[in-house]
């Protein structure tokens, strides 16, 4: 009897491993960061796209290239489109992993978008910047409303979260130490600028509480655990709209970047995947999504269809633009292995 | 047919029909070992397919490195006879320029420029901007070319560089994780302390792996001693509740603690209120009210709670097969009870410590979300640093030789324990 029943368990354990390598048919799989960014996405263009007799499924990850390049290689290509940051459009597309994107089979005018210009690979998607809020409920009168708040610990005593990346920390470090943003990238590309980040993030680090996926971010200040945290903007947005949460967002020297919308080299799906990102690159389902998340349009056409109440909260708005910066994805590209070996190491000191 | 008879000696037993009985009794052992292998060929195939396999493919990842040979094969040629002195001449350039060329075309630039880049920081992005011009240039001089675009292929380090990456087998990422790294003149050097990591890693690694063990075997031995001795009405009762969070997802377990665990949740509530964070800040152990989450306390404390089955249900086994005549032999010979416990009882549970604490020690080693949830950023294991590698940094020769440390250790340990304690004593119950 036991033995039938392991024999059992056994078979019951390989039907599902078969069952979950078998492939969803036909559809066509969007892959995408997940929480309230991919339910705006699901929203604004996979609805509306399925409903019109198409079939799409949508799918998470958490950005890893490790994923993609490990598909390509192989030959199984899963993920037909997926939505990636800068770094992995450009790591992507050098490396062969992405399809080279042919605008006229997108039949979209490449001018017309925000950055369409800077990658190969990739269609401009959303505009997003990376801020930081504040719990209103701790901080009842003179709130932080700068960067160089958010390294003061004795006049804003508490928690930090801050993403555990090196990406924004350490051109925020530099800022706040009174670096001119125009500057950061080559005072951060010597020797000693690097260390001048370390000396300001070290003044910091007992308060620092790290997160790692987006929808931490928020999840941490609701909980308490921090008064102040890093975040991508939609995010904080999102707990504020849906869950009513007492935060706000300091807009000053946000760091600004793409999302992209990229083609997995070799899918099967090719014809599919780029009829579902010229529906999604559309101008008025790019306004849509502003409906649902806070991330500004690429598609400069999509700008004066936003809802006029949805502008001010857009990283776009030009209110929110007076101290932003452009995230550089080349200088990461180029630093980022030996800077984050040493980011690693000092985080376990 | 009257030949073959002479043969024979007249001996020889046979069967009916004539073949011998050795030869007809070896043909039946056969197909009954055939049946026995088609048995255990699923599972052998199984495991080739998922444990040796991936791990002869991460062996090799870790030492094989054919990106530079594969996407500019011409320089790695002109390279192999170049002394290393000065920065190399004109045919070494042009097969460059045509090397950059056809990756360029083939859309491979990109994997150069990111294995170079491991070794000298910002090559990257000069690998990739270099090949973009120098596809539009034509015709030589080359060496004028690269050094009018870019001055770093007039530094000797550069050459060096693609020279020592150039062979297929690389003791590079080896090296690298154990924080080490070679010299232009191929001696080995100790990593800067700032970028030193990988050895700490693996010594804190082995550190909680061992701190969990040794709680997992002090909470548990007793529990098992009580299970193993009590009417089997209420063992089965207690039995439960061991096992039933051995059924609870891991995950799920994990997350249970991290609430339990922040700041102003359960347990700090609990502390403060029963005034033993007061106590703790009174006598300057702590700063302010205790950080549970995000600590070492929490990494050992859910890791201990997630492993604690795992230890003890081996020591319980073991405990059911020890007969409670010996103890009572043990007391009406005179011995205390504490004397015949500790000369009687406990040598003879050994066997099972030895496997629940081997069990749990080598399941700690590969400790990966638990510590990423509930421990600070210094608690990070050696499993989550071959994460991030593969999936942030996108270095497989990189995790997978932080993969073949972790094997190396994990082997060396069990070597050393099978010498200690012997693996044939090892008893799962």
């Amino acid at each position: 009897m036991k033995k039938l029943s392991i024999l059992f368990a056994a078979a019951l354990l390989a039907g599902t491993a078969f069952a979950a390598t078998a492939r969803a048919g036909d559809e066509l799989t969007v892959v995408s960061w997940g929480g309230a960014y991919s339910m705006s996405q699901k929203k604004a263009f996979v609805d509306p796209y399925n409903a019109a007799g198409n079939k799409v499924t949508e799918a998470e990850y958490n950005g890893e290239v490790a994923k993609i390049k490990a598909m390509v290689e192989a030959k199984a290509v899963t993920w037909d489109v997926i939505d990636v940051d800068t770094p992995t459009g450009l790591q992507g597309c050098a490396e062969g992993a992405l399809e080279t994107i042919d605008w006229g089979k997108l039949g979209l005018d490449r001018s017309k978008f925000i950055g369409g210009d800077l990658l190969d690979c990739a269609v401009p998607n959303i505009i997003y910047g990376t801020v930081f809020g504040y719990d209103t409920t701790k901080y009842p009168e003179n709130p932080p409303t700068t960067i160089f708040d958010f390294f003061d610990t004795a006049k804003y005593p508490g928690k930090r979260g801050l993403w555990k990346n090196v990406q924004v920390n350490f051109e925020w470090a530099l800022i706040a130490d009174g670096v001119d943003p125009k500057d950061v990238y080559t005072v951060l590309a010597t020797p000693e600028g690097l260390d001048r980040a370390f000396a300001k993030l070290d003044t910091i680090k007992k308060d620092i509480v790290w997160w790692e996926a987006g929808a931490q971010a928020p999840q941490l200040l609701a909980d308490g655990q921090v008064v102040m945290t890093s975040a991508w903007n939609g995010r904080l947005y999102n707990a504020v709209k849906e869950d009513g949460k007492p935060f706000k967002i300091v807009w000053d020297h946000q760091a600004l970047d793409w999302d992209w919308w990229v083609i997995t080299k070799d899918t099967p799906k090719l014809e599919e995947a780029y009829r579902f990102i010229a529906f999604a690159s559309d101008a008025k389902r790019m306004a849509d999504q502003t409906n649902y998340i806070s991330y500004g349009p690429s598609n400069t056409d999509a700008i004066p269809n936003v809802p006029t109440d949805m502008l001010p909260n857009l990283p776009t708005a030009p209110d929110n633009l007076k101290t932003a910066w452009n995230l550089s994805s080349e200088f990461w590209a180029d630093h980022k292995d030996e800077i984050n070996e040493r980011f690693n190491a000092w985080l376990a000191q | 047919m009257a030949a073959t008879d002479v043969v024979m000696p007249a001996d020889v037993v046979r069967t009916a029909d004539g073949t011998p009985l050795k030869k007809k009794l070896r043909q039946a052992e056969r197909r009954e070992r055939m049946r026995a292998l088609m048995l255990v060929a699923p599972l052998f195939l199984f495991i080739v397919i998922s444990f040796l396999l991936p791990i002869g493919v991460m062996l090799r990842n870790a030492i094989y490195d054919p990106d530079i040979r594969e996407n500019l094969p011409l320089t790695a040629v002109a390279l192999s006879a170049w002394d290393g002195l000065a920065v190399p001449g004109e045919e070494t350039f042009a097969a460059l320029a045509a090397d950059m060329k056809t990756a360029n075309k083939n859309k491979t630039i990109g994997l150069v420029g990111k294995r170079l880049n491991y070794e000298i920081s910002a090559l990257k992005s000069k690998v990739t901007s270099t090949a973009r011009k120098i596809d539009k240039v034509t015709a030589g001089p080359w060496k004028e070319a690269f050094t009018a675009i870019d001055p770093v292929w007039n530094d000797v380090a550069t050459w060096a560089v693609i020279k020592r990456s150039s062979s297929s087998l690389t003791p590079f990422y080896l090296l690298s994780v154990l924080d080490l790294r070679t010299t232009a003149d191929g001696g080995i050097e100790h990593m800067p302390a700032e970028r030193s990591i990988y050895v700490q890693i693996l010594g804190r690694t082995l550190g909680i792996s061992l701190l969990v063990t040794l709680c997992t075997l002090v909470l548990g031995y007793p529990v098992a001693f009580m299970l193993a001795t009590l009417p089997q009405r209420h063992a089965s009762i207690l039995m439960i509740f061991v096992l039933l969070p051995f059924w609870t997802s891991l995950l799920v377990r994990t997350t249970a603690w991290t609430i339990l665990l922040q700041d102003g949740g359960a347990l700090s509530q609990l502390l403060s209120f029963t005034g033993i964070s007061w106590l703790l800040e009174a006598f300057g152990l702590t700063d302010g009210p205790p950080q549970l989450n995000k600590s070492r306390f929490a990494t050992v404390l859910a890791m201990t709670h997630i492993q604690l089955p795992f230890t003890l249900l081996p020591i319980y086994s073991v405990m059911k097969t020890i007969s409670p005549t010996f103890m009572r032999a043990a007391k009406s010979l005179g011995a205390t009870p504490f004397h015949a416990f500790r000369t009687v009882y406990m040598p003879q549970t050994l066997p099972g410590v030895a496997a629940g604490c081997l069990l749990t020690f080598i399941l700690s080693l590969g400790y990966f979300i638990t510590p990423a949830l509930v421990g600070g950023p210094s608690d990070n294991m050696i499993a989550g640093f071959i994460d991030s590698t593969m999936n942030v940094e996108n270095n497989w020769g990189k995790a997978s030789a932080l993969g073949v440390v972790l094997l190396t250790a994990t082997l060396i340990l069990y070597y050393i324990y099978n010498k200690l304690i012997g693996i044939d004593k090892m008893k799962l119950g």
